[in-house]
């Protein structure tokens, strides 16, 4: 998987390591904005209130 | 190239056993001749190589070292003869070690004769393996993002949440200081102690259209910037989860300023936290509501755990069927932190109604200064 994806990305080295940093760092913000609060509100409901 | 030139060296190269000329055994036996030539040749150079690579940083080194300034220079010399002695020895050492290497080839003349078993293939690079190895990747990379989902639930979005309610109600806060006042006149006379009555009437503040903000909440034992916003309901999605409020009110209990219990809820863990130091709160501490009419003034009671099915606790007067009398103030909260097994129930009584006009209570006109 890794192996592959470091195999597609052009360049040299020092390329494909810029490349992968800017794959993960977009890879992060997109779980941290919309992923993350999705996960939260669809399988943790905590319960403050009481009912 | 004739034909004929190149058939002796097809001959010599041959392993086939049923090359007329060589049998198995003679055809091994050259060719580990052979490599031992080949490699006693090779390492040869390497130690020619070698010695001559020793030579020159032998003499790069002396020549740096006594380059060095006089109070580092015998230091320097003694270490740099030290060096090159030690160099020195480098290619002698590896031409003892290579030579050995063909010698031993050429000994083994024997064991080239037996019958060598067919190498076996490496199973690396099948499909299964390949299979096997993207989805261990795979599961490891969907076990870092639950690792950084935990750390995002429990600590980055609760701190991000946190800072975001406060700066949302301190907004609330500022928009009523620049708004004129609507609220109708309420009897303004102050307290004594002496007196029959303890504290002025408040004005009623009408709860708003579901989901909207109209109070913020200030507990100096919170900390300095602690002011959270307050909206009408308790949906989770619209209200308590999200970062301009993070309070809720609860909309069958009394509104602010009634007579009876104004009931709120808010999390202890995650999406801010605005109750998170429930806890610690002491009795006599004072919670302020702040609407645009002015400021609720409430002393701290007592805390009650309860199991999260008992209503009692947001009922006019908590845990009993009695009238009314009093205006309470109650927070409940999931109980233990991270966990909602149980409640945490915070009361508060009514202390006093500062209006806005009259400037913020002490407590809270300093944490606004110094925040």
């Amino acid at each position: 998987m890794y192996s592959a994806l470091w195999k597609i990305l052009p360049g040299p080295r020092w390329a494909k390591i810029v490349q992968a940093v800017a794959i993960a760092i977009l890879v992060l913000s997109v779980a941290v904005e919309w992923v993350f609060p999705w996960a939260a509100e669809t399988f943790i409901q905590p319960e403050t209130t009481v009912d | 190239m004739a034909f004929r030139d190149r058939l002796p060296r097809f001959r010599e190269q041959s392993i086939d056993a049923n090359d007329s000329k060589r049998t198995l055994p003679e055809a091994l036996t050259h060719h580990a001749k052979h490599i031992a030539k080949t490699t006693r040749h090779h390492a040869t150079r390497l130690v020619k190589r070698s010695r001559h690579h020793a030579k020159q940083l032998a003499k790069k080194t002396r020549h740096h070292l006594s380059n060095l300034p006089g109070v580092l220079s015998r230091a320097a010399q003694r270490s740099a003869t030290a060096v090159v002695s030690s160099v020195k020895k480098i290619p002698s050492a590896t031409t003892n070690l290579v030579s050995r290497i063909p010698r031993r080839v050429a000994a083994s003349d024997k064991a080239a004769r037996t019958p060598v078993s067919k190498p076996t293939q490496r199973a690396s690079g099948s499909v299964v393996d390949r299979i096997i190895g993207v989805t261990g990747e795979a599961l490891m990379t969907a076990g870092v993002f639950v690792l950084l989902f935990l750390g995002w639930h429990v600590w980055y979005n609760d701190v991000v949440s946190g800072i975001a309610q406060n700066n949302a109600g301190a907004e609330l806060s500022e928009n009523w200081d620049n708004v004129p006042l609507t609220v109708p006149e309420f009897d303004r006379s102050p307290g004594d102690s002496a007196g029959a009555r303890l504290t002025p009437e408040p004005p009623v503040t009408a709860s708003p259209a579901i989901n909207q903000r109209f109070a913020t909440l200030i507990v100096p034992r919170f900390g300095d910037t602690f002011e959270r916003p307050i909206a009408h309901g308790v949906d989770p999605k619209k209200v308590l989860n999200v970062r301009n409020a993070g309070l809720g009110h609860y909309p069958q209990t009394s509104d602010l300023g009634e007579v009876g219990n104004f009931a709120v809820a808010g999390h202890r863990t995650t999406y801010g936290a605005p109750l998170g130091n429930i806890d610690q709160l002491r009795v006599g501490d004072r919670l302020y509501i702040e609407t645009e009419a002015g400021w609720y003034v409430y002393r701290f009671r007592n805390l009650e755990y309860v199991w999260p099915k008992e209503v009692g606790v947001i009922g006019p007067v908590p845990q009993s069927k009695a009238k009314a009398a009093d205006r309470l103030f109650t927070l409940t909260s999931c109980h233990p932190k991270l966990s909602s097994a149980e409640r945490v129930i915070a009361y508060s009584v009514f202390e006093t109604f500062v209006a806005r006009d009259r400037g913020a209570p002490a407590e809270v006109a300093a944490m606004k200064a110094s925040g």
